[in-house]
């Protein structure tokens, strides 16, 4: 982890323009480690290519989203489990 | 009462700068009175999206720095980074009148609402005050008596964010403290901490575990990693250890 990481929060806007709820509280599990955590806690980098979040734990790959013209990319391999709060 | 999560379509909007104020030499506030503001919780940001003539955008995620009782006027505490894309425009460019385009808010892990309870230890890396200034001023505004600590660490005396403020508030506001130490340099006669945060300083100031405690950590990644490491010995709770880390703002 380097000065340059940021976590879930800074990919709450990317994920809001997804999802028709609030990303950062929900909770994913990593195919790779197993390992259940909240998406506002999840490590971020984010670039020119797109917003990549790793799992805290292993830091294997969780999700990439990239948003190109007229298309939203989301490579979600890492993610085994996604849970969507509904009711807060 | 529960409440729905079903959120609308995230669209961007038109904020108007209504008024700015220099905090520091590096630090400005900007209050931007957006008509469609559909209210915020003390801990959330909104993104920034400015457009070049050649179309380029460029998009930064700023916290709010103003209560959600401030209606349709949001605070943004700005700081300036010189290598920055997006914050030398905000911080130097933007005047009165100006209108800016921004989403928002956005953000539900790193929030604070009176209903979570406390006391709260918030701990703050320079600029990372901001998000926290929110919550002190919600607790302020819906009269809360919910002991809270910050504890912030500034490079300088003069880079201290909303110093005057939180000196006013600590004399009038019987739960607040604040506990400053300074990083780089310290005025004469200062009482106050003067090296960067570690176990043993954290140790000093923060609540015991046993008042079941609720901490807020912002600030650049670094900073945030040995402040919410630091807690853990002490007995906190990971899950009520709340952190936001800004990457390579410095400042701490």
């Amino acid at each position: 982890m380097d000065d340059t990481t940021l976590d879930g929060n800074a990919a709450g806007g990317i994920l809001r323009e997804v999802f028709p709820f609030e990303l950062t509280i929900a909770e994913e599990t990593c195919a790779h480690c197993g390992a259940t955590r909240t998406v506002g806690e999840l490590t971020v980098y984010k670039s020119a290519m797109g917003t990549v979040m790793r799992c805290p734990t292993c830091e294997q790959v969780l999700m990439r989203i990239v948003s190109t013209r007229g298309r939203y990319w989301l490579d979600m391999q890492g993610v085994r489990v996604l849970q969507i709060i509904t009711e807060l | 009462m529960e409440r729905t999560a079903l959120l609308g379509r995230l669209t961007w909007q038109l904020g108007e700068v209504v008024a700015t104020h220099q905090e520091t030499a590096r630090t400005k506030s900007l209050t931007l009175s957006v008509p469609r503001w559909a209210g915020h919780l003390a801990g959330q940001h909104v993104d920034i999206r400015l457009t070049a003539e050649d179309g380029y955008q460029a998009e930064r995620s700023y916290s709010i720095a103003s209560p959600p009782e401030d209606g349709q006027q949001i605070v943004l505490t700005i700081e300036r980074l010189d290598d920055g894309e997006v914050s030398p425009y905000l911080a130097d460019e933007l005047r009165v009148g100006d209108k800016l385009e921004l989403r928002g808010p956005i953000g539900g892990y790193f929030v604070w609402e009176e209903r979570l309870g406390g006391p709260l230890l918030l701990i703050a890396g320079g600029s990372g005050i901001v998000p926290l200034m929110a919550m002190i001023r919600h607790c302020r505004a819906v009269g809360s008596t919910i002991p809270t600590r910050l504890l912030v660490s500034s490079r300088t005396y003069e880079d201290i964010i909303y110093r005057d403020e939180l000196e006013r508030l600590v004399g009038t506001d019987m739960t607040l403290e604040v506990i400053h130490t300074l990083t780089r340099a310290q005025p004469p006669g200062w009482t106050g901490y003067s090296r960067r945060i570690d176990a043993e300083l954290l140790r000093g100031i923060a609540w015991p575990v046993e008042q079941h405690p609720l901490a807020y950590i912002c600030g650049p990644t670094p900073f945030v990693e040995t402040a919410a490491t630091d807690l853990l010995p002490l007995g906190y709770e990971p899950t009520r250890i709340k952190t936001e880390r800004f990457g390579p703002t410095g400042g701490s």
